[in-house]
């Protein structure tokens, strides 16, 4: 089903005057309300009259994730606190969240883009789904949440966790959509086949999965194993949430809601344009939010795009799911985790920051782990194995608290971490995810 | 000297570390006299008495291990059942507590030299001695 026909195959002229239209508006929009893009405007000498069309974009100065970070919590916002209706966290690089928020019309707008993605997926009004996200400061539960709502569409919202009673939900509810991890799906399947049951037996037929990267071979794998449709979802809490980006059920790439989110795809080192179907890094400018827009954000996630119209009929843009990442961060269960939080959390045990080395890996039964490695220097050995235990578990709760998740420590000999260039590799990922 | 330096090394769980550290004693004439290993599932501490207890612990290091220098206090035995025994007993009447304990590698005639470790040296050695517990010097546990 296409839930907003009218703009997702619009002619492509028609997107564009929209796109025009909108960020005319938001340039004039930010520069009055927002002191942080104020400044910046001002640093490269342009004025909101400056920006005459979409074309013009490519005047305004990128936004990084660093902006965000510098202005925690509230200071990058374009409008009062008073009138934020929700606020949301992610990782930050460092200690301190990456802070997004919400007014009722960005819910609204969120709304919306959810509805259009779990349709684009396969989804209907009165189709029942299964949200097994989390729910909370993470956007991914209440944003298919409020989507569904919109849809119109009969919420189960499972979130996470407690695998047999979602499997037992599911078998009496018999629900046609699931959304959740690709991880968490399979495992999922997995604990069905342990209980006895053969997951192609499930009720659900159309899965929307992301906020991780995956393969299609894993998308092949978790199509055979539960007898459905698996789409990728995109979507950054710092644009939205999920929602920014949908595959039809044709899977050639994933539609970008582009007369809202405006995509581009640069050099990253050069933040030059890419032609069309090059891979770079991609750029979103949110085009009507009002709590907390951002003007050519760097998402530091590489894709290739397409502007050819999709078989589904849809004229809006397609980008590839990730090939990689610009930066060092790496997503486990969901969570988006960089080494610099590692490094904050070690910093906290004696102040010093001991050689590390992150190992992401999947267990058979498709569960990220992340294992951390900690060289023991000088200052950390004691010579007894209590103390040793002891610092292990100091060091698991200081990152477990700061990433937000359950990670093992290992203690290593020095050293022994794999070096390049007399620089430590920080992070081995064994999954082949790209 | 009524204690005895001990090298204490960080060794990871993995197939032939330990032998490397003893190829790297044995390379340099440096001898073990007594030896004990407290290990976890991924990680163990070696730990030694050795008769060259400054030049070990630069040799170590140099070779990238990591090492720490601990107080421990030698003690003669009587090689008899309930020799050790009453040992252990003396500390624990007076309150005393051993972190861990092991033995010489080579016996010296009818006793067993045992290392021992206390939190405080100081106070195990007062009440060993008023107990008339023998405690080796460490010239001699180290056969200098």
């Amino acid at each position: 089903m296409i839930y907003n026909e009218k703009i997702e195959c619009a002619n492509k002229e028609d997107l564009k005057n929209i796109q025009s239209e909108r960020l005319v508006k938001l340039a004039k929009y930010i520069y009055d309300n927002s002191f942080v893009y104020k400044q910046k405007l001002d640093k490269e000498g342009i004025i909101p009259t400056d920006i005459k069309s979409i074309d013009n974009i490519t005047k305004l100065p990128f936004t990084y994730k660093e902006d965000l970070r510098d202005s925690y919590p509230f200071s990058l916002f374009s409008t009062d606190i008073k009138n934020v209706a929700e606020i949301h966290v992610s990782s930050g690089t460092t200690g301190n969240p990456t802070v997004v928020g919400y007014t009722k019309r960005d819910l609204n707008l969120w709304a919306n883009v959810a509805a259009r993605s779990i349709a684009c997926a396969g989804g209907n009004k009165g189709d029942k789904i299964q949200i097994s996200y989390g729910y909370g400061l993470f956007t991914g539960g209440l944003g298919i949440h409020y989507g569904a709502l919109r849809l119109g569409a009969t919420i189960i919202p499972t979130a996470t966790g407690q695998t047999k009673r979602q499997i037992k939900l599911m078998q009496d509810f018999k629900p046609r959509i699931v959304a959740c991890t690709p991880s968490y799906i399979l495992y999922i399947a997995e604990e069905m086949k342990s209980l006895g049951i053969d997951p192609k037996t499930s009720s659900w037929e159309v899965g929307i999965f992301g906020s991780e990267p995956w393969t299609t071979a894993m998308r092949d794998k978790i199509d055979s194993t539960l007898g459905l449709t698996a789409t990728d979802i995109y979507g950054l809490s710092e644009i939205i949430g999920p929602g920014v980006a949908q595959e039809c059920t044709y899977r050639q790439g994933l539609h970008i809601w582009s007369d809202l989110f405006f995509p581009e795809i640069i050099d990253p080192k050069t933040g030059k344009s890419l032609p069309e179907g090059q891979a770079g890094e991609l750029v979103i400018t949110t085009l009507t939010k009002q709590a907390i827009p951002l003007i050519r954000y760097r998402t530091r996630d590489i894709v290739s795009i397409t502007y050819e119209t999709c078989k589904c009929g849809r004229t809006v843009p397609r980008i590839s799911k990730i090939k990689g990442r610009t930066d060092d961060m790496i997503i486990v269960r969901g969570i988006n985790i960089f080494p610099t939080q590692i490094e904050f959390a070690l910093l906290q045990i004696d102040g010093t920051l001991p050689n590390y080395q992150l190992i992401v890996d999947r267990t058979p039964s498709a569960l990220d782990t992340l294992e951390v490695l900690v060289e023991v220097d000088e200052k950390l050995f004691t010579d007894e194995i209590k103390a040793l235990e002891n610092l292990k578990i100091k060091i698991k709760r200081a990152i477990d608290s700061t990433v937000g998740l359950g990670v093992s420590v290992k203690l290593v000999e020095p050293k022994t971490l794999t070096r390049t260039e007399g620089k430590s590799k920080r992070v081995i990922d064994k999954r082949n995810l790209h | 000297m009524n204690t005895i330096k001990q090298v204490s090394i960080f060794i990871e769980n993995t197939k032939g570390r330990l032998a490397e550290v003893c190829i790297l004693l044995g390379k340099h004439n440096i001898n073990i006299k007594a030896l004990t290993i407290a290990e976890s599932p991924e990680f163990g501490i070696l730990r030694v008495v050795l008769d060259n207890t400054d030049k070990a612990k630069n040799i170590l290091k140099d070779n990238g291990f990591i090492v720490t220098i601990a107080t421990v206090v030698a003690v003669e035995v009587s090689d008899t059942p309930g020799g050790l025994a009453k040992v252990l007993n003396v500390l624990a009447n007076n309150n005393i507590n051993l972190e861990y304990m092991y033995g010489f590698v080579e016996k010296a005639r009818d006793k067993a030299l045992m290392v021992l470790k206390f939190d405080s040296s100081k106070r195990a050695i007062e009440i060993l001695q008023k107990n008339n517990i023998p405690i080796i010097e460490e010239k001699i546990a180290l056969g200098l």
